[in-house]
C-alpha cells in the first residue's frame, strides 16, 4: 500500500513540476513565471540608475546622464566607448526588441514562437533577408573604422546581456520562456535589412502583370499612370535638369511575360511613409532656419525609437536611435539637423526564370545555359524539427517563387532583383552626419548611402536648407520594372545606375523651404525614368501651400502642420458626391447621417462626426468601383485613391463604374448613392455596437505591443485626430512614430516626442509615458546638454568604468 | 500543532532561503524536505506546506510589486485574463506555489513513511 502511496505522489509531484514549468501555447511556464522571487513580479519595478558598472574593454570613463524623461546623455572620449556605450545602454533599455526585430528580420520568428511563424520565416529568407545581411557586412567589411564600431557596439550590448540574471531578464522573455543570445555585428546589418524592407520592399510588379494581361495597355495606363495630372514634386518643378549628361537607358524592343500570377508574397503597409521640412533663415520669424521630421511607421511597443544623446569631445549629435544601430539616425547636432522621409522609389523587379530541367542547376540567359547556386536555409522551429528551404539564386538574386513556394511550375520561377540585396554600407552615412558641420559634410556623408532610399532634410545654423533624394537607383528605360521581366533576356536587366551626383536634390531653393512627404521626386522633365510607385499626393500639397501661405514661419507653425487634420482628398471629392446625391431616396436615418457628412469641414478632429461618415463611404464605394479587380485565380491590386477620384469625376460612365453582380449598368453617380446607403447601414450597426462614432472612437488609434498588439501590454482608442493621406497621417495603427522639430540657433533648440516610451519593460512608468501628450499633440524640449558637467534637469548619473 | 508550527516555519525558511540558489521549484524542494523531517498528519501534510508558501509568494509579490504601484502586475492580470486586478494576480500566484509545495510534501510524507519503520 504504502508502496503504492508512494507512487502516486512522486507521479502527482513530476505532473506538477511538469506542468508549472512549461510553457503551453500562450500560456507561460506558470511556476517559473509567477514565482515572485525570479518570476515576472521582478519585472515590476522602475528604472533607478545610477552607480558605477564596469566594463569590459572600454578606454576611458564614459558618463551617463539620464534626464527626466529617461534619455540617456551619454559623454565618451572616443567614438569606440561612445558605440560600446551606446550598444550596452540600448540594450540595458530595449533588448528584447533588438534581438525580436532581428530574429524578425532573418525569418528566425519560429525559433520562438514555433510553426505558427514557418511560412513568415520562409517568406523573409526567400526574399533574401540574411544573403542581404551578408552582402551588406562583406561591404562594410572595406571600412574597417566602421566595423570596429560595430564590434564596439556589440561587445556593449553582450555585456548588457552577460549582466543578466533570470530576475531581470526582459517580460517578454520570460513569457515565451527563452533566453537572449550574444549580439553580432551581422544583426545590426539585418537590422538596416529590416528597414530596407519595411521602406523600400515593396512593389505591385506581379500584380501589374496580371492587370496588363487582363485589361490591355490603354485600359492599364488609365489605371496607373507614371504621373498623376497634379504633381508638385520634391524637387520644385522649375528646376534645371540641363548639367545631367547621362542619358536614360534605351528602351530594348523585347516582350514581357503575361504570366498568371496567383499568389505574391506579404508586401510592406502602404501607409509607412513620413513628412519632413525646413524653411530657410529668411523665411522663419527667428532668422534661424528650422527643421522638422516625422516618420510615420508602425505604432508598436517599444517604440521603434530610442532618444539619445551621443557625445564626444568632436561632436555632440541627439535624436532618434534606432536600437540595434549605431548613431542617431534622424537628430541634430551643434551645427546641423537632418531627417528622413522614404523617397519609395521603384528599387525591386521580378524575373521570370526558365530552368533547363527539373534538377534547377541551370537557367537560360543571355542564349547561354548559366549555373545557379543554391542557398540552404536551416529553419529552427520551437517544439518541432528544423526546415530546410533551399533556394536557387541566379545572377539576379533569389528564386523567391518556384513549385516549392506560392508557385507550381518545376522549371520555371520568379526571381527578385532588389537593391537590398546588392550590398552596402548603410551605417557609415549616419555616423558621418552625426559629425557633420556644413553642408558639404552632409552632401559627402550621404554619397555612399544605398538603401532604403530616403529623401534627407538638411539645415544649418549656417543658414542653409537642402534636400537630397538620396540611395542607389537603377537607370532603367521607360517602363522598366513595372511589370514581371523576362529573365532570359540581358536587354532587361539592369543596365547601370544613375551616377549619385545626379540623383534629385535642392539646395536652397528661392522658395525659401524644402519639404517632402513621399511624393514624386521630381516632374517629368527630369531625364531619368521615375514613375508613380505608389507616391503620395495629398500631405506633399498641404504642406507646400501651408509654406506658400505667408512669409514668416515659426515652431508654433510647425507644431501646427505636424498636427494639421485637413483631409484634401475628401475636400476633393465630397463636395463633388454630396452635389450628385439624390437625397429624396434616403429614409429619415440616412438623411440624418448626411447632414453630419454635408457640414463636414474636412478635418479629421477627434470629436467630429463627418470623417467616420466619410471614412465609411468612400470605403464603400473604393470596392465598389474596382469590383472588376476581386478575383480569387490570380492577385490583382486596385488604383490608387487619387486616380480612382479622377475617374469618378472625369469618367463617371466608365466601365469599371459598372457593378458585375447588378443587371443595370451603373455610373459614378449611381454608386454614390448605393455606397451611401451601405456605408449609412454599417454605421448604424456601428453605432449600435459600439455607441457614438465620432473620429477617435470609429477610428480607434492604438499603439500595439510588438508581439501581435498583445492588449495586455498595448494602448487603444488614443485621442488622436488625422488618417492616411493627411499631414496628420494616424491611420489606426500607423502614424508619426517620432515628432521632431529643431530650430538652428547656436546651439539648436529642439522638440521631440514619440508614441511610446524609453524604457522597454512594460513594468515601467516610462514604457508608455510619452503617450498620452503625443496623441494631443504636446512635444517635449530635448535636452540638448553642451557638457557633462551640468547637473540641472538629470535625474540620475551613470558612469561605466573599464575593467582593470 | 507543534509539530504544525514548526513545519509551517521550516518550510517558509527552506523556501526562503533556497529561492536565492534554486529556481521556482525552490519552493517543491522546501515542501518535500520540511515534510520529511517534521512528518504532519492528514490533511495538513498538504496543507500546512500549501498555506506557508501561499504566504510566503504573496507577501513577497506584494512587496516587490506594491512599491512600483503595480504596473506591471496590472498588466500580467489582463494577460492571464485575470480582470485588471493585481489581488487576483497575487492570490493565483499564492495558489501556484502553494499547490506546488503541498504536493511535493504529500510526497516528502510518503517517503518518509517509506523510509521509517512504523
Amino acid at each position: 500500500m504504502k508502496y503504492i502511496k508512494f507512487i502516486i505522489t512522486l507521479v502527482l509531484t513530476l505532473v506538477t513540476f511538469y506542468g508549472l514549468n512549461t510553457k503551453f501555447g500562450s500560456i507561460p511556464p506558470i511556476g517559473k513565471f509567477l514565482d515572485p522571487v525570479a518570476g515576472v513580479w521582478q519585472n515590476d519595478t522602475d528604472e533607478i540608475i545610477d552607480g558605477n558598472v564596469s566594463i569590459d574593454g572600454l578606454l576611458a570613463p564614459v558618463t551617463i546622464h539620464y534626464d527626466e524623461q529617461l534619455i540617456p546623455h551619454i559623454f565618451a572620449q572616443n567614438d569606440t566607448d561612445l558605440y560600446k556605450a551606446q550598444g550596452y545602454i540600448t540594450a540595458k533599455h530595449r533588448l528584447w526588441q533588438m534581438e525580436f526585430q532581428t530574429h524578425a528580420a532573418a525569418g528566425r520568428l519560429s525559433e520562438i514562437v514555433g510553426e505558427s511563424a514557418l511560412n513568415y520565416d520562409r517568406q523573409e529568407r526567400r526574399r533574401g533577408m540574411g544573403y542581404g545581411a551578408e552582402k551588406a557586412l562583406e561591404v562594410m567589411q572595406q571600412d574597417p573604422e566602421l566595423i570596429s564600431y560595430l564590434e564596439a557596439y556589440r561587445d556593449g550590448v553582450n555585456s548588457y546581456i552577460n549582466s543578466l540574471n533570470p530576475k531581470i531578464l526582459p517580460v517578454e522573455y520570460k513569457l515565451l520562456d527563452y533566453k537572449p543570445e550574444p549580439w553580432t555585428i551581422k544583426k545590426t546589418a539585418l537590422l538596416l535589412m529590416y528597414m530596407t524592407k519595411m521602406l523600400a520592399g515593396g512593389d505591385e510588379d506581379l500584380e501589374y502583370t496580371n492587370l496588363l494581361r487582363k485589361f490591355g495597355k490603354d485600359r492599364f495606363d488609365l489605371l496607373f499612370p507614371d504621373f498623376f495630372d497634379v504633381n508638385d514634386p520634391i524637387i520644385p518643378k522649375e528646376t534645371d535638369w540641363s548639367y545631367i549628361d547621362v542619358e536614360r537607358t534605351e528602351t530594348p524592343q523585347s516582350e514581357l511575360p503575361l504570366d498568371t500570377i496567383r499568389e505574391t508574397i506579404q508586401k510592406p503597409n502602404p501607409d509607412n511613409g513620413s513628412n519632413n521640412w525646413a524653411v530657410s533663415g529668411a523665411k522663419s520669424t527667428t532668422g534661424n532656419p528650422i527643421m522638422a521630421n516625422d516618420p510615420h511607421l508602425g505604432l508598436n511597443l517599444p517604440s521603434i525609437w530610442f532618444v539619445m544623446q551621443l557625445s564626444t569631445p568632436e561632436y555632440n549629435a541627439m535624436g532618434a536611435t534606432l536600437p540595434g544601430a549605431l548613431g542617431v539616425i534622424s537628430g541634430f547636432n551643434n551645427h546641423i539637423a537632418w531627417g528622413e522621409t522614404n523617397a519609395t522609389r521603384d528599387v525591386l523587379d521580378w524575373y521570370k526564370i526558365e530552368f533547363k530541367d527539373a534538377s534547377r542547376t541551370q537557367y537560360r540567359h543571355d542564349n547561354q545555359w548559366k549555373n545557379t547556386s543554391v542557398r540552404v536555409e536551416e529553419i529552427k522551429v520551437k517544439g518541432a524539427a528544423t526546415v530546410l528551404d533551399s533556394v536557387i539564386y541566379t545572377h539576379h538574386g533569389p528564386v523567391t517563387y518556384d513549385h516549392t513556394f506560392k508557385s507550381d511550375n518545376p522549371k520555371a520561377g520568379y526571381a527578385l532583383q532588389w537593391i537590398g540585396l546588392t550590398g552596402g554600407n548603410n551605417q557609415r552615412p549616419f555616423l558621418a552626419l552625426n559629425k557633420s558641420k556644413h553642408y558639404d559634410d552632409y552632401v559627402k556623408a550621404l554619397k555612399s548611402y544605398t538603401a532604403p532610399a530616403q529623401n534627407f532634410v538638411f539645415a544649418s545654423t549656417e543658414g542653409d536648407i537642402a534636400i537630397w533624394i538620396q540611395g542607389l537607383f537603377p537607370n532603367k528605360w521607360k517602363g522598366q520594372g513595372k511589370f514581371l521581366m523576362d529573365g532570359t533576356n540581358p536587354e532587361h536587366d539592369w543596365q547601370s545606375f544613375i551616377p549619385q551626383e545626379f540623383n534629385a536634390h535642392v539646395k536652397n531653393p528661392e522658395r525659401g523651404f524644402v519639404s517632402s512627404a513621399n511624393q514624386h521626386p521630381v516632374d517629368e522633365s527630369y531625364p531619368f525614368y521615375v514613375f508613380n510607385d505608389g507616391y503620395e499626393i495629398y500631405r506633399n500639397r498641404v504642406i507646400n501651400d501651408f509654406f506658400r501661405s505667408k512669409e514668416k514661419f515659426s515652431v508654433n507653425d510647425f507644431k501646427d502642420l505636424h498636427n494639421n487634420n485637413y483631409n484634401l482628398k475628401a475636400a476633393e471629392l465630397l463636395p463633388h458626391m454630396i452635389k450628385s446625391m439624390d437625397v429624396s431616396t434616403l429614409t429619415s436615418e440616412e438623411l440624418e447621417i448626411f447632414n453630419q457628412v454635408k457640414t463636414w469641414d474636412f478635418n479629421n478632429d477627434i470629436d467630429q462626426i463627418g470623417p467616420s461618415v466619410w471614412t465609411a463611404w468612400w470605403s464603400k464605394l473604393y470596392s465598389m468601383i474596382w469590383d472588376e479587380l476581386d478575383s480569387e485565380d490570380e492577385v490583382l491590386t486596385t488604383p490608387y485613391a487619387y486616380q480612382a477620384i479622377y475617374l469618378l469625376k472625369n469618367h463617371p460612365t466608365d466601365p469599371f463604374m459598372d457593378i458585375l453582380d447588378t443587371p443595370e449598368k451603373e455610373t459614378a453617380k449611381d454608386l454614390f448613392l448605393l455606397a451611401f446607403k451601405d456605408a449609412a447601414k454599417a454605421l448604424t450597426e456601428w453605432k449600435a455596437k459600439n455607441g457614438t462614432y465620432n473620429w477617435q472612437a470609429y477610428k480607434a488609434t492604438r499603439v500595439g505591443h510588438l508581439l501581435q498588439a498583445l492588449p495586455a501590454f498595448s494602448r487603444f482608442d488614443l485621442p488622436i485626430g488625422g488618417d492616411r493621406n493627411i499631414v496628420n497621417a494616424t491611420s489606426s495603427t500607423h502614424g508619426p512614430s517620432w515628432r521632431m522639430i529643431v530650430e538652428m540657433s547656436s546651439p539648436p533648440k529642439a522638440l521631440g516626442i514619440y508614441p511610446g516610451g524609453q524604457s522597454g519593460n512594460p513594468g515601467s512608468t516610462y514604457y508608455d509615458n510619452f503617450i498620452d501628450d503625443w496623441a494631443v499633440g504636446n512635444y517635449h524640449e530635448l535636452l540638448f546638454m553642451q557638457n557633462d558637467a551640468t547637473t540641472d534637469q538629470i535625474m540620475s548619473t551613470q558612469t561605466l568604468t573599464p575593467t582593470h | 500543532m507543534k509539530t504544525n508550527f514548526i513545519n509551517f516555519i521550516v518550510t517558509i525558511l527552506l523556501a526562503v532561503i533556497l529561492s536565492q540558489f534554486l529556481p521556482w521549484w525552490s519552493v517543491m524542494v522546501a515542501g518535500f524536505v520540511s515534510a520529511l523531517f517534521f512528518s504532519l498528519k492528514k490533511s495538513a501534510v498538504f496543507f500546512i506546506p500549501f498555506l506557508a508558501i501561499f504566504l510566503f509568494w504573496t507577501v513577497y509579490a506584494f512587496i516587490v510589486s506594491n512599491a512600483n504601484d503595480f504596473t506591471l502586475a496590472k498588466k500580467i492580470a489582463v494577460l492571464l485574463s485575470l480582470g485588471k486586478n493585481p489581488y487576483v494576480l497575487l492570490l493565483v500566484t499564492g495558489l501556484v506555489g502553494g499547490l506546488a509545495a503541498g504536493i511535493a510534501a504529500l510526497l516528502g510524507k510518503q517517503c518518509s513513511t517509506l523510509v521509517k519503520p512504523q
